[in-house]
């Protein structure tokens, strides 16, 4: 068995979302960046199920520059056998970016991906089930529970729906997206780093996946949304009740 | 010109408030570009749900009904989706934000190679390309963007297009046939464990009464925030802290990676407003917020604060709006 884990580098959630002057990007001179923290999800997911199936591959996979680079470390540090860096510019959107996955599952061949539902910068959404699509593969979206017996060609997921907890069953090769309760990830050990040292991180092109990455997605501008003006205080329970009856209304 | 094909969310028969906003995005669309869109209800024994989306001010009200369609699943559901899209050389595909439409509208984007902006909360057109705004990075950021090709996909917030009234004339009922046998089946549905209904939906709500790491056990949230909803009608909803700690249920959680809201009343109990959390829930008419620290972020944006102990202002409160 094996599966693939794409990872994408985004600002650590942490950090303070700033724009660059000219509205044409984020600044991200002195950001941290991080693996995105559902990926990470979806990373641990697979290293908890090689623990009860020795011999499953876990190979992390992420698009971009030389800077992702240090994402696919973190990888490797929590665990996983061996990682590929697939080089392209670094603004794509989802689409071109499940494509290229897509040219990346084809060579790799898998048994399933596990990724984030989104990704914490954009927070679009789509690119797991774009993927599913693109494949058309089976995909599981939320998920929040994932069993996958040893040789079984099907796996049984609970996914975390508006309606409540829905449980669908999904054949295999297929695309599960992370929702956040599905675990916690490991922290990265120093064993860990030492290892990932020794573990290979393979570099390819697009022309080597024979794709491309074409955008269909065109930002153009970024803006800060309107701030919501700082209210009023109040000082007692009975003078709440009365600002919220009388003044806005909305009791 | 656009032809928008609007996709329906139901259930138990019902039709989602949201499905409104998904057509009032449309009718905003086509009032700017021209063109028309029809509604797409997808289910089995979908016929009085049809029967209600025919208010909406479609063209066309479409009707795919099969008993092989009775659960969302995106495999089939977004087959069906992309055939008729193509089929009808729909321009751009639609449907409210919601855990059903992110499942089903990015594969269904996938199979039509279509670009996809989700949870758009404006659109504009300008030199006859229609602009999309929407948020990212938790809230802090607002894009402006433009999609290319010759078919679109989009989510759109629910709060950010009000349904306006339902239309007098009934647009036209139109059968889908379903091959069933044509339809992908690379999942199964199981079961589904829903939660009790005894409480609006927070999306759908006028009044959400939140609470925060204030609360320190599933009984006090009951008492406090459930409370505190029975008392105004309204909903509840929570903070990842309390998710997190096994207080509240994931179905609960308002923010970025949870349920986003924008109600007329947003009571904030004990939360201390994390950006992650108001990324959920800034876009409310009025904001009230009750907690201990009168330094906790959730004050900024708060139209009302009151600076106080929950564990005594609530229940204050719950007293003082029932007598």
């Amino acid at each position: 068995m094996k599966i693939l884990v794409p990872l994408k580098r985004v600002p650590d959630p942490d950090t303070r979302i700033r724009l660059q002057p000219d509205g044409a990007g984020i600044e991200t001179d002195g950001v941290k960046f991080a693996v995105n923290p559902f990926d990470a999800i979806a990373l641990e997911e697979a290293l908890r199920m090689r623990e009860s199936q020795p011999g499953l591959e876990i190979v992390v996979v992420t698009l971009g520059g030389e800077e992702a680079i240090e994402q696919l470390r973190t990888g490797l540090a929590m665990g996983a056998d061996r990682a590929v860096l697939i080089r392209t510019s670094p603004s794509l959107d989802s689409l071109a970016v499940a494509k290229v996955l897509a040219a990346c599952f084809r060579r790799e061949l898998p048994d399933a991906v596990f990724m984030g539902k989104q990704a914490i910068d954009d927070d679009s959404n789509q690119a797991g089930q774009m993927l599913a699509g693109l494949l058309g593969i089976g995909q599981a979206t939320f998920v929040s529970g994932l069993e996958i017996a040893a040789g079984a060609r099907r796996a049984r997921c609970r996914r975390e729906t508006d309606a409540g907890i829905e449980i669908i069953e999904v054949g295999l090769p297929a695309v599960f997206t992370t929702d956040l309760r599905l675990n916690e990830p490991r922290y990265v050990s120093l064993p860990g780093i030492m290892k990932a040292r020794k573990k290979p991180i393979e570099e390819v092109t697009l022309a080597d996946l024979g794709t491309e990455a074409v955008s269909r997605t065109t930002v153009v501008r970024l803006e800060l949304p309107p701030r919501r003006k700082a209210g009023q205080r109040v000082r007692t329970v009975d003078e709440l009740i009365s600002k919220l009856r009388l003044e806005a209304k909305v009791i | 010109m656009q032809h928008i094909l609007v996709i329906a969310e139901h259930a138990h028969g019902v039709l989602k408030p949201a499905t409104g906003s998904a057509a009032a995005f449309a009718r905003k669309v086509c009032a700017e570009t021209g063109g028309a869109f029809d509604l797409l209800v997808l289910g089995a024994d979908v016929h009085p749900v049809a029967v209600a989306a025919t208010r909406y001010g479609a063209a066309q009200v479409l009707v795919a009904d099969s008993p092989a369609l009775a659960e969302p699943l995106a495999d089939r559901y977004a087959h069906l989706v992309a055939e008729i899209a193509r089929t009808r050389e729909a321009t751009l595909v639609v449907a409210a934000a919601s855990t059903f439409s992110k499942d089903l509208l990015p594969r269904v984007a996938g199979l039509l190679d279509a670009g996809m902006v989700s949870d758009v909360i404006g659109v504009q057109t300008e030199g006859g390309a229609l602009l999309f705004r929407r948020p990212m990075f938790a809230g802090n950021i607002v894009a402006t963007v433009r999609l290319s090709g010759a078919v679109k996909v989009a989510t759109v917030r629910g709060a950010a297009f009000a349904p306006g009234p339902t239309q007098e004339d009934p647009s036209a009922l139109t059968v889908v046939p379903v091959n069933p046998d044509a339809l992908p089946s690379l999942s199964t549905f199981i079961g589904r464990e829903e939660k009790a209904a005894s409480r609006p939906d927070p999306t759908e709500a006028r009044i959400v009464v939140s609470g925060g790491r204030a609360i320190r056990s599933s009984e006090d949230f009951e008492r406090l925030v459930g409370g505190l909803a029975d008392a105004l009608g309204g909903a509840v909803g929570s903070s990842r802290a309390l998710v997190d700690a096994g207080i509240t249920p994931n179905s609960l959680q308002i923010g970025q990676t949870g349920k986003v809201v924008a109600p007329d009343l947003y009571l904030a109990v004990g939360i201390s407003g994390a950006i992650q959390h108001l990324a959920g829930m800034k876009d409310t008419k009025v904001i009230a917020a009750i907690n201990k620290d009168g330094d906790a972020p959730i004050f900024e944006v708060a139209d009302y604060g009151l600076v106080a102990d929950i564990y005594e202002a609530v229940p204050e409160m719950i007293a003082k709006l029932k007598s």
